[in-house]
């Protein structure tokens, strides 16, 4: 009986258009599918990027040359870092679930823009090709770092700019998500879906748009500078030109720094989502989380300069830039105790995206509070640079994202494919995937403690023992995400047929069917005045 | 490399070390008392335990206290941090003072005397200003025992650092700023020494330069050496960031001035001006850019032995 729910309606998966075959895919508007396009080419870019990291860890496990010259495993880290940053993280959970769900969420059938959406899709795959075929072709891979800081940027002697051009093409693809999401926002919200009734996530979507539409520019502005000096020597940050490299930091860094909060807003959404369900309880502090949402979302834009503490600002500037690192700590904090007072007399039923949504919380601690001492100015002088910094970043954005990421994907799942996954496999692969990760990461903290500078090639004997740890680290986790991976497709295809509401959600995506119809609801609804997305009985 | 044996290395040490456990200890205790919340709360609320859920919508109580309890944590962070950045800013006008040229990939100093090494030796209890001077790309001169940092950027003015070293010892000093292939190698050392010990070295010029004994062609492979041309250049013909010098001398090469392309056979003249403006004539197949000018930085002798050396590279 549950089989055939799967195979009788016309649901977006089976539904036949115009176009057919994969056709119908890559010419689709429907923001489903394209959540859909957006999640396996994130994912294959992901596994690309997780291949370079993997390397690089065996590269460090022994001091000298293990497998890779140093010129490869330069060009290692940059790519890994564009893959990582420009093409998984910042698309990311906006690009993939908010595709998906946010019109489902506020009840409208799709995007304000959906031809644009298809656009966006399409400019990203065009970004990650010309990256790629700064890899594959002309003179090397790119070695700059993800980075690209002038003069080096300058003399390197690798194929850069189609590097650059990349991830100014990928910029696009962002900006133009981020409006159109505004536009959904603003305008097609169903009768009764006012402002105060939004979820979390789509809240958290809405503060990462106006991130995406205002921030994106100046780095895309930059990018072009930086093109346009390699090959003219326009000089504007070249100093042997006359030109300034500390102010290609800053311009690189006014739109770097916000992008962090592109990637870890929606993350905190989905945690917001996923927590009420699995406690069967009202949000603590519904309102207290806009707030920090959007006071994120502006006071990130103020505090770009912690990533230049020892370039040598002005005095003035350093403690501005230190005091405002502090302060934009407290919003975040506020989330967390929001989330585990809202887990307080709850009735909690322990399932695999509530081990995500809980894990996230402990490794967003560590990658918070890291932050904090680099946000300070006297242990930065120390800790820029290393491997601390490396471990904090990845414990944010990695830790951050992508354990939210996971449990998003663990969540919505039976929603996107109508079927389940095996519980069993789901929940041994978190448990691997999180040990390995805190044998990966917890190593570079001390690492750093210790002195070992970041982007290094070899290393001296004294960094030995902890460089093995966390390369040991990273064979646990990735046999963790290869358990997870292959579960989760192996259930796309064959798992059970899913309920409706399998979690007892009570946002709108969990009244329509699993999967969801073409046009998401056939009748547009109506939410009442006492209805809310949270209000458990 | 960090150590407990040499705490207070520098002045600076206990500047950073207090705002760093500070952090440390808030962010310990507020890390293990959530989490334990938090797993409380999963087993005191499960569903088994509590099937039916208590609906609580918030207290704005609650909310002001996590608000403004973090945040007066936050300042103290900040205070310390602050506390022990300060004096960083401020070196003291009657300092050593010591220039420091960072080029890719390696570093050296020179003393007021004129003296030039690629070890920092250092009297101890007297503060030094090191002045700083990026020629080529950004790095950056880090000191972990020291607790300093401090990146050298190409024609900045007045960029330094100082410190106090307040025990003997050796210690490593890193290139901190990725700078390109070679900058995990780009590290020396620093020596610290008993003043009456530093003040008959530095006084002793003839150190580091070669000893009489010694020929020109063992001097000039030796200069190569210490500032470091062996990280772009190989004697054995491999390819690296620069052209090999493997049978170099009387070669004819193909070298690209401006925009015409000709060739030329290498000879003193030759190799002087690649060495003092190297970007003049930039071999066919290289960046130009790469190498910069050591003018300044070799003297008419070095550059002599300099050729004597490479004439024996076949
Ligand atoms: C940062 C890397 C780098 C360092 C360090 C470096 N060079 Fe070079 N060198 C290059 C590059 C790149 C070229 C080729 C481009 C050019 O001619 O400017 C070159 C060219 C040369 C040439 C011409 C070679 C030929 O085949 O015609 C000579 C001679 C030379 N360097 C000598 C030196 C000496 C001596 C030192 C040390 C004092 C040194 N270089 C340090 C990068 C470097
Ligand atoms: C299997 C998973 C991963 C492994 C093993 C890994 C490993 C590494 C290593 C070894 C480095 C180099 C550090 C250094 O240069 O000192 C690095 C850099 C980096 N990683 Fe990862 N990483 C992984 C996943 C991720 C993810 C998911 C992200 C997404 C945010 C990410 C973002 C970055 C960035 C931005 C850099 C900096 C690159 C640069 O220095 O230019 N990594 N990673
Ligand atoms: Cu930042
Ligand atoms: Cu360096």
């Amino acid at each position: 009986m549950q089989k055939e729910n799967v195979a009788n309606v016309a649901n977006y998966l089976t539904y036949k258009g115009k176009h057919k075959g994969l056709l119908g895919w890559v010419l689709s508007t429907d923001h489903k599918r394209i959540g859909l396009l957006y999640l396996y080419s994130i994912m294959t870019m992901f596994s690309v990027g997780v291949l370079l990291g993997l390397a690089m860890k065996f590269e460090l496990l022994a001091p000298g040359k293990t497998i890779m010259e140093a010129q490869t495993y330069n060009a290692t880290f940059t790519v890994h870092g564009v893959i990582m940053i420009f093409m998984v993280v910042i698309p990311g959970l906006p690009a993939v679930f908010g595709n998906f769900l946010l019109p489902i969420m506020i009840g409208a059938k799709d995007v304000a823009f959906p031809k644009l959406n298809l656009l966006s899709w399409w400019l990203y795959v065009a970004g990650v090709f010309l990256v790629l075929s700064a890899v594959i072709f002309g003179k090397g891979a790119p070695d700059t770092g993800w980075t690209f800081y002038a003069p080096y940027s300058f003399k390197t002697g690798t194929n850069l700019l189609p590097a650059i051009f990349g991830a100014f093409i990928l910029g696009f693809s962002s900006i133009l998500t981020g409006l159109n999401f505004l536009v959904t926002i603003h305008r097609m919200r169903c009768p009764g879906m006012k402002w105060s009734k939004l979820p979390l996530f789509v809240w958290t979507l809405y503060g990462t748009a106006w991130i995406q539409l205002l921030a994106t520019p100046v780095v895309g502005i930059t990018l072009v500078l930086v093109a346009l000096e390699r090959m003219f020597g326009v000089g504007v940050f070249d100093p042997a030109l006359g030109g300034d490299p500390i102010l290609y930091q800053h311009l690189f860094w006014i739109y770097s720094h916000p992008a962090v909060y592109i990637m870890i807003l929606p993350a905190m959404g989905a945690i917001s989502e996923i927590i009420p369900t699995f406690s069967q309880k009202m949000i603590f502090g519904y309102k207290a989380i806009i707030a920090s949402t959007m006071a994120i979302a502006f006071v990130g834009y103020l505090v770009w300069g912690h990533h230049m503490f020892t370039a040598g600002m002005s005095g003035t500037a350093q403690y501005y830039f230190s005091l405002l690192t502090f302060i934009v700590a407290i919003p975040s904090a506020i989330k967390v105790f929001n989330w585990i007072s809202t887990m307080y007399k709850g009735s909690i039923n322990v399932q695999t995206p509530l081990y995500w949504a809980v894990s996230f919380i402990f490794v967003f601690l560590i990658g918070g509070l890291s932050g904090l001492v680099l946000g300070s100015l006297a242990a930065n002088v120390h800790l820029h640079d290393t491997a601390f910094v490396v471990a904090h970043f990845h414990y944010i954005v990695f830790g951050g994202t992508g354990f939210a990421f996971f449990a998003a994907a663990h969540y919505w799942f039976p929603k996107i494919y109508g079927r389940m996954y095996d519980k069993g496999w789901a929940n041994a692969g978190w448990l691997i995937f999180f040990i390995g990760f805190l044998a990966l990461y917890t190593p570079m903290f001390y690492l750093g403690i210790m002195g070992m500078p970041r982007r290094y090639y070899d290393y001296l004997d004294d960094f030995h023992g902890g460089n093995i740890l966390s390369t040991f680290g990273s064979w646990i986790m990735v046999t963790g995400l290869v358990i997870i991976i292959i579960n989760l497709i192996r259930s796309a295809r064959k798992g059970p047929a899913a309920e409706i509401n399998p979690w007892r959600g009570k946002t709108l995506e969990w009244t329509v069917s699993s999967p969801p119809s073409l046009e998401n609801f056939d009748e547009i609804p109506v939410i009442a005045e006492d209805d809310g997305p949270y209000n458990y009985k | 490399m960090y150590s407990p044996e040499v705490t207070q290395a520098s002045n600076f040490v206990q500047g950073v070390d207090t705002a760093f456990l500070v952090i440390l200890g808030i962010s310990f205790f507020f890390l293990i008392g959530l989490t334990a919340v938090m797993i409380y709360f999963i087993y005191r609320y499960n569903r088994k335990r509590n099937p039916v859920a208590t609906q609580i919508h918030g207290s704005t109580k609650l909310e002001i206290i996590w608000t403004v309890v973090p945040f007066i944590l936050t300042m103290v962070m900040f205070y310390y941090g602050w506390l022990g950045w300060k004096p960083m800013a401020k070196p003291p006008k009657d300092a050593m003072e010591v220039t420091v040229y960072g080029r890719m990939w390696n570093f050296s100093f020179e003393y007021e005397n004129g003296k030039r090494t690629d070890t920092l030796y250092l009297p101890k209890d007297k503060p030094v200003k090191l002045n700083l001077v990026a020629l080529d790309v950004l790095h950056s001169l880090y000191i972990p025992a020291f607790r300093v940092k401090q990146d050298m950027v190409p024609n900045k003015e007045n960029n330094f650092m100082w410190f106090v070293p307040q025990r003997v010892g050796t210690y490593e000093l890193y290139c901190a700023e990725y700078c390109g292939l070679q900058h995990s190698y780009m590290y020396s050392y620093v020596k610290v020494m008993e003043d009456s010990v530093f003040q008959s070295f530095i006084a002793d010029t003839t150190k580091v330069v070669a000893a009489d004994i010694d020929s020109p062609i063992a001097t000039g492979k030796r200069v190569m050496q210490n500032i470091g041309c062996f990280a772009c250049h190989s004697l054995d013909g491999t390819k690296l960031v620069g052209p090999s010098f493997k049978g170099i001398w009387g070669a004819e090469h193909t070298v690209v001035t401006g925009n015409e392309t000709r060739k030329v056979t290498v000879d003193e003249e030759y190799i002087k001006q690649s060495i003092f403006d190297p970007n003049a004539d930039v071999v066919e197949g290289f960046m130009k850019g790469l190498m910069v000018s050591y003018q300044g930085q070799l003297s008419e002798d070095d550059i002599a032995n300099i050729i004597e050396y490479l004439k024996t590279v076949q």
